[in-house]
């Protein structure tokens, strides 16, 4: 790792001469060069032959049920181009517009409006055929009229957020007389309860991550934007929590629990977040059907994130703004997932949610067992800004490059 | 989608009976009455949306020339003469001498959806054929395609000439002379037998073969119609279904009849996969002669019922001016574009 003021020192910088530039650039163009010629020769052609049909894959990712009919957003997830012929619901063929037009690009979307009278609480199949006739299927569960963004419904869905990441997230903080009155082996004990709260948080939002992962299209690549949202939320709060630290340090009486209790706060309401997207997302789906029930569940369950965030602060003499602040970093997020959930849905917003969630409550693993065992971990090695610059810039340089692949 | 994995660990977990009174109101909040208001709305717009958008290219192969054309009647003169050749014999019968061949040809079975066909002569149903009982049927079968084909004619032939058996197959680039004579007089087809006989029939290698009476049935407007389906995936189940291939060709193009004149309709069933398929012609009534192989018919109706490879002549007089329906009685096959109209013109008549 070269320091950062040895780039300030001109004997440095005259080092890099025009050679060097173009001894940096020269792999770069050559790499053109080769893509070039691969373009150019085809030779994967050779193989596949002219007359093979062409790779088609579609993916269905959003379906809105309207008044006057059913909004799909398709994606065209191939490598090849994907022409859409006709549209059938339920084994019918059906009238249908398409707004980006019919004939799809490698990641052209479009969206069809069908006509279809749906009925209420049944399902539906939506299929589409391209032109060489292979069909595309989309289940509808349960079809219910989609949400409109009015007043009425945002308020809705605030209030499920409110009921399941605020309000239980400060009934847990409520805790914190009982807490502050604990005695050593009292707190440790409280410190682990957190961990393993936090511990099931993390088992839990992972695997919903990599299940969203597993149902994207291939070319997003669900697992590696799951891992890399994880492992940025993780480095990210790391750099945060010791920049933090070092500025409390100045700071004379604060405690390092006060940075560890935000770092939890700010873990928990990114978990939030991606359940509140889970929440509002199967509601608009129709598919919580159960929702009182699932409310009541998740507001029971979410309790108890409050004790974890107060755990780290229960020796401490905090004022009573900073325990609602925590609160409302640990709870807010919810609403806002809510919304953005129930109003435009995506996929790849949720994996990524989930992946940033299941990064922020590691670090936060790590940052109690840290505390309860002493010690820095190797972790903290990782977590300087140029490391991290640079494996983001590796990372998306492959992601980028597995996109183009399909 | 993400699931709710932890539902079912929170249900198990009994918390759900825990109900607190402060979110009982929660029901009506995010109950269905503010998100589902009505789909009545939805019925008004779909009255007319069934069936696939767009038109199939009329350069390709016209439904509405194959329903009136057989023995290349529908082809000019000269290049007629390339594939049908009728010589007197003796007896006063004819030698009817035909062309088929065979050649894999991407066909448009609906609107923008390309089927890779086989077919004789380019067409899906091949060329119908006709003939007189009595004539001699000379048949020059020549395989262009990429795949061992046949042709196996339904009717009275030595077994020599049932294009079915192993040594019967006619590899790709060779020829075969299928010849006898016509009888009995009915409504025939035929199609290819190579294995597997699923893929070679539902790829589009079949059609009509008429034979007509020596005493001719009474003059009528004749209608051939093949219903036949399409497994565009390839998963033994079709994706479309038609009269003569193009779903739903007879909806836009109406098939135009007189009012008061016979019209004779021989229609077959070659769809695979499914068991049966079926005609129903609305608001009115047909009579019914089974394989065409007698003149009296043997029931009136409405709707027929075919097994795969079974065929009938119907007669019907239309009774009134405007547009009749038919279609599979099978609402799917109707709705996966096995649906067609009749148009009616001239005066009213009672007959």
């Amino acid at each position: 790792m070269i320091p950062e003021n040895q780039a300030a020192v001109p004997v440095t910088k005259a080092a890099v001469s025009p050679r060097l530039w173009l001894a940096a650039l020269l792999p770069l163009v050559l790499l053109a060069g080769l893509v070039t010629l691969i373009v150019t020769t085809a030779p994967g052609d050779s193989l596949r032959g002219t007359s093979a049909p062409p790779v088609e894959r579609l993916a269905i990712d959003r379906v809105q049920l309207r008044a006057d009919g059913i909004e799909l957003s398709v994606l065209n997830d191939g490598p090849d181009e994907v022409t859409i012929a006709q549209v059938l619901v339920d084994d019918a063929y059906w009238a249908f517009e398409a707004d980006g037009g019919t004939v799809l690009g490698h990641l052209g979307s479009t969206r069809l409006r069908i006509p279809y009278p749906w009925v209420e609480g049944e399902a539906h199949l939506v299929k589409i055929l391209t032109s060489t006739g292979t069909p595309f299927e989309y289940e509808i569960p349960v079809a219910l009229r989609s949400p409109e963004p009015d007043a009425r419904y945002l308020l809705t869905f605030a209030l499920i957020g409110l009921y399941v990441g605020v309000i239980p997230v400060a009934l847990g903080l409520l805790w914190f007389p009982l807490a502050s009155r604990l005695g050593r082996t009292g707190l440790d004990v409280l410190l682990a309860i957190t961990l393993g709260l936090l511990i099931f948080l993390l088992v839990d939002t992972t695997s919903e991550g990599l299940e969203g992962a597993a149902e994207l299209p291939s070319s997003f690549q669900g697992v590696a934007l799951f891992f890399a949202a994880a492992a940025g939320a993780w480095l990210t709060l790391d750099l945060v929590g010791g920049w933090l630290r070092a500025r409390r340090a100045r700071v004379a009486g604060s405690s390092p629990g006060a940075v560890l209790a935000l770092l939890i706060a700010v873990g928990i309401g990114l978990h939030n977040f991606g359940e509140g997207l889970a929440i509002g997302a199967a509601f608009a789906l129709g598919e919580a059907a159960l929702g009182t029930l699932l409310i009541i569940g998740f507001t029971l369950h979410n309790t108890t994130e409050g004790l974890a965030i107060i755990a780290p602060i229960a020796k401490d003499k905090p004022r009573l703004a900073t325990l609602v602040m925590l609160g409302l970093i640990g709870g807010l997020p919810t609403i806002g997932g809510a919304w953005l959930g129930g109003l435009v849905y995506s996929p790849i917003i949720a994996v990524l949610c989930l992946g940033l969630g299941a990064g922020a409550i590691g670090q936060v693993v790590g940052q109690i067992s840290r505390q309860m065992t002493g010690g820095p971990g190797a972790i903290r090695q990782f977590a300087t800004a140029p490391i991290v610059f640079g494996l983001f810039a590796g990372f998306i340089v492959m992601y980028a490059t597995g996109m183009l692949v399909g | 989608m993400i699931s709710f994995t932890r539902r079912s660990w929170l249900r198990l977990a009994g918390l759900g009976t825990a109900a607190g009174a402060g979110l009982l109101s929660a029901r009506r909040l995010f109950g269905q009455e503010p998100l589902s208001s009505s789909s009545s709305g939805t019925h008004a717009h779909a009255a007319h949306a069934m069936g696939p958008v767009g038109r199939v290219d009329p350069a390709g192969f016209n439904p509405t020339v194959f329903l009136r054309a057989w023995n290349f009647s529908d082809l000019p003169a000269d290049e007629r003469a390339r594939y049908y050749r009728e010589t007197p014999r003796p007896d006063g019968s004819l030698l009817r001498e035909y062309q088929l061949v065979a050649v894999d040809r991407e066909i448009e079975i609906a609107p923008g959806i390309f089927f890779p066909a086989w077919t004789f002569n380019g067409q899906v149903p091949g060329p119908t054929l006709r003939a007189t009982v009595g004539d001699r049927v000379r048949v020059t079968f020549l395989n262009q395609g990429s795949h061992p084909h046949t042709i196996h004619f339904h009717g009275w032939h030595p077994p020599e000439m049932d294009g079915s058996m192993p040594e019967h197959q006619v590899l790709p680039g060779d020829r075969f002379v299928y010849e006898f004579d016509a009888e009995p007089f009915g409504m025939h087809l035929y199609h290819c037998h190579s294995v597997p006989l699923k893929r070679h029939i539902h790829k589009g290698l079949y059609g009509v073969f008429i034979v007509d009476p020596k005493q001719a049935r009474p003059p009528a407007d004749e209608l051939v119609m093949v219903m036949n389906g399409f497994d565009t995936n390839f998963d033994s189940d079709n994706e479309v279904y038609a009269v003569n291939t193009v779903a739903n060709h007879y909806v836009h193009e109406p098939v135009r009849v007189e009012v008061g004149r016979l019209t004779r309709i021989y229609v077959v069933n070659l769809t695979e996969f499914d068991l049966i398929n079926s005609l129903h012609l609305h608001a009115m009534f047909f009579d019914v002669f089974r394989t065409g192989t007698s003149t009296t018919p043997s029931e009136s109706t409405d709707t027929i019922m075919l097994c795969q490879g079974e065929r009938a002549i119907l007669e019907t007089r239309f009774r009134y001016p405007g547009k009749f329906m038919f279609h599979a009685h099978q609402s799917e096959f109707a709705e996966l574009g096995w649906m067609g109209l009749f148009e009616a013109h001239g005066g009213r008549s009672d007959t």
